[in-house]
């Protein structure tokens, strides 16, 4: 059970960090997307930059579990909520590259 | 106590509020406005063209955050400012007493002086409104025509080809944004419209505009020596904005192209300030007031004059505006001085699509950089870098985002790349990994 929730999530991951995605920092090979997956599931999380922001909404808007995304945007607050999925689809659908993952060393 | 107005809901009005109720739990403040939608996210209206967000997410405060606040919101159209009263005179005939004022009354688009401007199915994209008008016009609508330069025509010109529209967009000259993007980067954002089926008109200048019973059927153009004819349902303007200076001209503010205002965002007058697009701001660095149209400095001009509002004593420094932007679906980052050298055609009025100044722009951008040009391009990907002995003083990031926020930081803080200047400026090396490389160092020097 554990084994397939956990394959579901590694999907998710996959679709996450799509190589063709321009706002995801650290897009490597096959390799570093896997060891990334695990990173990000273990510590990652996500970061805005405020001066980019300017407010549209989209990335609360696209939030699977309704994290206010632009309210931590608006004031530059990492998105550290126990909630957070980091699934990505405020990263992938921000227009203006606002949001960002981290991966503290 | 103090008795603070605000005119104007957009970034700049709110962002003051703001401010002044940081520095002052206790006093009054009122937001005046015109706008029935409030305070809402102006660039978000591109997505809500586009479909990509719906309307009532573009509201970044609800009613419970200016209580929380206890800022006022009041629906009014101001006449008049009095300012040895220190009074402001309202259409009703009421007159709203301040102690210190802020004009944020932002811009509006211009329209050209063509026959059939009035008719149904003209649109432009200044506000809330408007965008309900091209979202309801454009249901009916088949076939839109897109005149203008800059972000706004594109933002037209990509959310009405979303509602399923076939679009011509009529471009004066021989390119798009000529007065800030090369040649090399035009011809990207070109390419790329193309491919999503729209169709470019160069050297094409609206004549008229056809209508039959009070609605737009087609518009009639020059190009060149050709006179051409389209059958449409829609006319789409975005030849640049005028900032709101009515108010400040009747009071005798001193006013140019905009408000006139120093670094602490001070008016010619006492106790009045000014911010946003509105306002004409002090450059350092060109010795020039210049004009901006961007949400971010908008925000800080906003906040910096709600601060000095409430008795404090901030500078406001233009220094490097930056903006990220969507251009033919192509994420795009300007960042400090981009002009070139200053020919004819890049002089502040030179992007012939556009009369002044347009929405997501900046006259900064226009300044010309002493550096010279280190370049990359790849595919859709592009660089392009301003680079004098010791500093980086501009940049276009098309594409690949990656070293944008690096490049802001690097702009912005000034970093000294006297070091890997000649590599950045040679061919033989590549210009991403160079730049890569710095910004690791840098980051771990500085971490």
């Amino acid at each position: 059970m554990l084994h397939v929730a956990w394959n579901v999530m590694g999907m998710e991951r996959k679709m996450m960090i799509r190589r063709d995605n321009p706002y995801s920092n650290k897009l490597g090979g096959m390799f570093k997307e896997t060891s990334l997956k695990l990173d990000t599931l273990a510590s990652g999380y996500i970061l805005p930059d405020e001066n980019r922001c300017v407010q549209c909404g989209i990335c609360s808007f696209n939030c699977p579990i309704n994290v206010d995304v632009r309210s931590h945007a608006l004031r530059g607050l990492a998105i550290q909520e126990s909630k957070c999925l980091t699934c990505g689809e405020c990263v992938r659908r921000c227009p203006r590259g606002v949001l960002r993952f981290v991966y503290p060393d | 106590m103090m008795n603070y107005v605000i005119i104007g809901s957009g970034a700049a009005g709110i962002a003051a509020a703001g401010s002044i109720r940081r520095e002052d739990s206790k006093s009054k403040i009122q937001v005046i406005t015109n706008d029935p939608y409030g305070y809402y996210s102006r660039p978000g209206l591109a997505y809500l063209l586009a479909g990509e967000v719906p309307q009532d997410q573009l509201f970044p405060f609800n009613e419970g955050y200016f209580k929380e606040q206890n800022i006022q919101l009041v629906k009014a159209t101001v006449q008049q400012i009095l300012p040895d009263q220190h009074q402001l005179r309202i259409m009703d005939g009421s007159q709203i007493p301040y102690d210190r004022l802020l004009l944020s009354t932002g811009a509006t688009a211009s329209m050209p002086g063509v026959p059939g401007v009035e008719l149904e199915g003209v649109v432009k994209l200044d506000n809330m409104e408007d965008a309900d008008r091209i979202l309801k016009n454009a249901q009916k609508a088949r076939t839109a025509v897109v005149i203008g330069g800059g972000i706004t025509a594109l933002e037209l010109v990509e959310g009405l080809a979303a509602g399923g529209i076939q679009v011509h967009y009529f471009l004066r000259g021989e390119r798009y944004w000529s007065s800030v993007l090369d040649e090399v980067e035009s011809k990207i954002v070109e390419n790329r419209l193309i491919q999503d089926g729209i169709k470019i008109h160069y050297y094409t200048e609206l004549e008229e505009i056809l209508g039959k019973k009070g609605k737009v059927m087609g518009v009639i153009a020059r190009q060149l020596q050709t006179r051409l004819q389209f059958d449409c349902q829609m006319v789409a303007f975005a030849i640049g904005i005028k900032p709101r200076v009515d108010l400040a001209v009747q009071s005798g503010l001193k006013t140019q192209r905009g408000v006139i205002v120093d670094e602490g965002l001070h008016t010619s007058q006492p106790d009045i300030f000014a911010a946003g697009d509105v306002a004409q701001v002090y450059d350092r660095l060109s010795g020039e007031y210049l004009l901006d149209s961007l949400w971010r400095p908008a925000i800080e001009q906003g906040w910096i004059a709600g601060l000095n509002m409430a008795g404090g004593n901030y500078i406001y420094e233009k220094k490097y505006p930056f903006n990220v932007t969507r251009l033919g679906g192509l994420i795009t980052t300007i960042i400090g001085r981009v002009g070139k050298e200053i020919l004819e055609e890049n002089k502040a009025n030179g992007d012939a699509d556009v009369a002044g100044i347009m929405r997501g722009d900046s006259e900064v951008w226009r300044q010309q950089s002493l550096g010279i040009i280190a370049q990359t391009y790849e595919e859709s990907n592009r660089i392009r870098l301003y680079v004098t002995p010791t500093y980086i003083t501009g940049a276009i990031i098309m594409g690949d985002q990656t070293l944008s926020r690096p490049l802001q930081i690097l702009i912005r803080e000034q970093v000294d790349i006297s070091l890997i200047r000649d590599t950045l400026l040679s061919p033989n090396y590549s210009l991403v990994n160079t730049l890569s490389k710095f910004w690791e160092e840098y980051t771990q020097k500085n971490a």
